[in-house]
């Protein structure tokens, strides 16, 4: 099952012209948690996606409103030459095709 | 001392628009202030370095209007901050004349205190040599051979300068590039409420009612700041603001949900209680401020980077997109050929293929099977307009014409929908200028009378 799936928001926008935030915010505490623990929702394989260092990711949880926030360096700052999203908010694939196993049937 | 202070964002930013209800409603409240934050860096580097405003004046207007002589009635300050967008002395300079224009229709006459947020470059000579100037944000390090390119360099100020432009007592203070927060939690602060409430408050008001359901950049925000607490609440009754909605809202657009920083230091949410206080109105607690012990300025400014020409086509020949490589290819050597007018490595050509990968770039696996139609936009970036526009226009005749293998619609490859096909985007810039300064700059405001 896909990231995108999964979350109830999957949003990116640019965090200043260097950085790209990108938002999961989840429905059910399980998926929040699912997701969180995944072997695969790492900073160095999301960096692998993003062809950025992975000591520049960061996965910041925010259990409160059920939300995780990724933040990421651009690969081209914001309307730079190089750049294809002034705003950064398609930002949020590859992420979104992250592929999560489905979730345990109840017993 | 006041016990609460009142006051209306009046939108996201300055010229998205708001309900003229939304002012109306809010009127019937003892307002101490309005405020409209109208910078960003979002719309990318342009604006700043070419000193144009990324929203027109006709909105800005409009938004203006409607807002300055209720404020004046009321003897309330009108505060607005970063100025044009960006807020150096262009865009200054052009929110002035609205003002001015405005004054002139509805035969007003009021004292506006100015902040202008113009950078010495002396300062970045004496920031590089002493080493005061940290990258922000992601930035990469400084270039100090950059300083005499950059334009418009600006200092994004916090509260201090709109607090010194508030003891003039003016009727509209004018601020340059300044902090989103500045422009609310400034008034607060000048009258003793507590600082982290007050820029906390002041970072969910600077975008609108952004933080209510429906979301709304586009209306306003009313707030009310105590000394233990807040409260906000969207004058138009269609909309409104419940806990979630407004914890959600200090994601947006910041890389950390638990605390922000601003000039002033950091402001901790850990321990913020957000509570439903009426229907539409949420009360906000606990927001702490941590005084920098250095504070710092942050920069901006944009170098010039060349000349923008455009060319727009689609392709729904299968042949051409599954080829789309090979004809780029081909169009690349042809155009290298052919373009004696610029040398190599000045220029840069892009093959913006929409549909395919132009969205995400070309890391991401190509998308199979094939789209039916793809959209192409052919980009040329040069040392002067001229160049650019004959690189983009001979790669436009070289990509409707280019063969490659298995080609069968031999007549062209292009779809234009446009004649012309070819648009000039103009200059552009790059942010080369974001960095945290930690030296301290002397800002003076300055009053004018606008009869």
């Amino acid at each position: 099952m896909r990231l995108y799936d999964i979350a109830m928001v999957c949003r990116s926008k640019n965090a200043g012209p260097f950085q790209l935030t990108i938002d999961l915010m989840f429905e059910r505490e399980e998926d929040y948690l699912r997701v969180l623990q995944a072997e695969n929702f790492q900073p160095r394989t999301i960096a692998a996606l993003y062809q950025v260092p992975p000591e520049c990711v960061r996965i910041k949880p925010f259990a409160r409103i059920l939300t995780l926030k990724v933040v990421l360096p651009r690969n081209a700052s914001s309307g730079s030459l190089q750049d294809t999203d002034v705003y950064g908010s398609q930002q949020h694939f590859p992420l979104g095709d992250l592929d999560f196993p489905p979730p345990p049937a109840p017993a | 001392m006041k016990r609460e202070i009142r006051y209306l964002s009046l939108c996201g930013l300055l010229g998205y628009g708001y309900a003229p209800a939304s002012l109306t409603n809010a009127l019937q409240e003892d307002l101490d202030f309005i405020g409209v934050d109208a910078g960003s860096t979002d719309p990318g580097p342009y604006y700043l370095g070419s000193g144009n405003n990324f929203v027109k004046p006709l909105q800005v207007k409009r938004d203006l209007s409607l807002a300055l002589k209720p404020a004046l009635e009321r003897k309330i300050p009108l505060i607005i901050g970063s100025a044009g967008g960006s807020g150096a002395a262009p865009h200054l300079e052009q929110t002035l004349d609205i003002l001015r224009q405005i004054a002139a229709e509805q035969s007003l006459s009021f004292r506006v205190a100015i902040i202008r947020s113009d950078l010495d470059r002396e300062i970045l000579h004496r920031a590089v040599a002493e080493n005061r100037l940290q990258p922000c944000g992601g930035a990469p390090p400084f270039d100090p051979a950059l300083i005499p390119q950059l334009c418009h360099p600006v200092a994004q100020f916090g509260t201090e300068p709109i607090i010194a432009a508030l003891q003039m007592q003016p009727d509209v203070v004018l601020s340059g590039r300044c902090c989103d927060t500045a422009v609310f939690a400034a008034y607060p602060i000048l009258h003793g409420f507590p600082a982290g409430l007050a820029l906390h408050a002041a970072k969910i008001a600077e975008c609108g009612a952004l933080c209510a359901r429906p979301v709304g950049a586009n209306d306003s925000l009313l707030v009310r700041l105590r000394h233990d607490s807040f409260t906000i609440e969207p004058p138009n009754p269609s909309r409104r603001c419940t806990p979630d909605s407004v914890a959600a809202h200090s994601l947006y657009e910041q890389p950390d949900p638990n605390c922000f920083f601003e000039p002033e230091g950091e402001i901790d949410l850990r321990q913020c209680q957000f509570q439903q206080s009426s229907a539409r109105a949420v009360t906000v607690s606990g927001s702490v401020l941590h005084p920098a012990v250095r504070p710092t300025t942050k920069l901006e400014g944009a170098v010039l980077r060349g000349y923008r020409s455009i060319s727009i086509a689609g392709l729904h020949d299968p042949a051409a997109i599954a080829n789309l490589a090979e004809i780029e290819q081909g169009v690349r050597e042809a155009v290298q050929e052919s373009a004696s007018f610029v040398r190599e490595g000045e220029y840069t050509l892009r093959f913006l293929r929409y549909g395919l990968d132009a969205v995400c770039g070309r890391c991401t696996a190509p998308a199979a099977p094939l789209p039916a139609e793809v959209g192409l936009v052919l980009e040329a970036v040069a040392p002067s307009q001229e160049q650019a526009d004959a690189l983009v226009s001979l790669a436009r005749s070289k990509a409707l014409h280019q063969g490659f293998t298995g080609r069968k619609a031999t007549a062209g490859n292009l779809a234009f929908p446009f004649s012309p096909s070819d648009f000039q985007g103009g200059p552009v810039y790059e942010f080369a200028l974001y960095h945290l300064l930690d030296l301290p700059l002397i800002c003076k405001p300055e009053l004018l009378e606008i009869k």
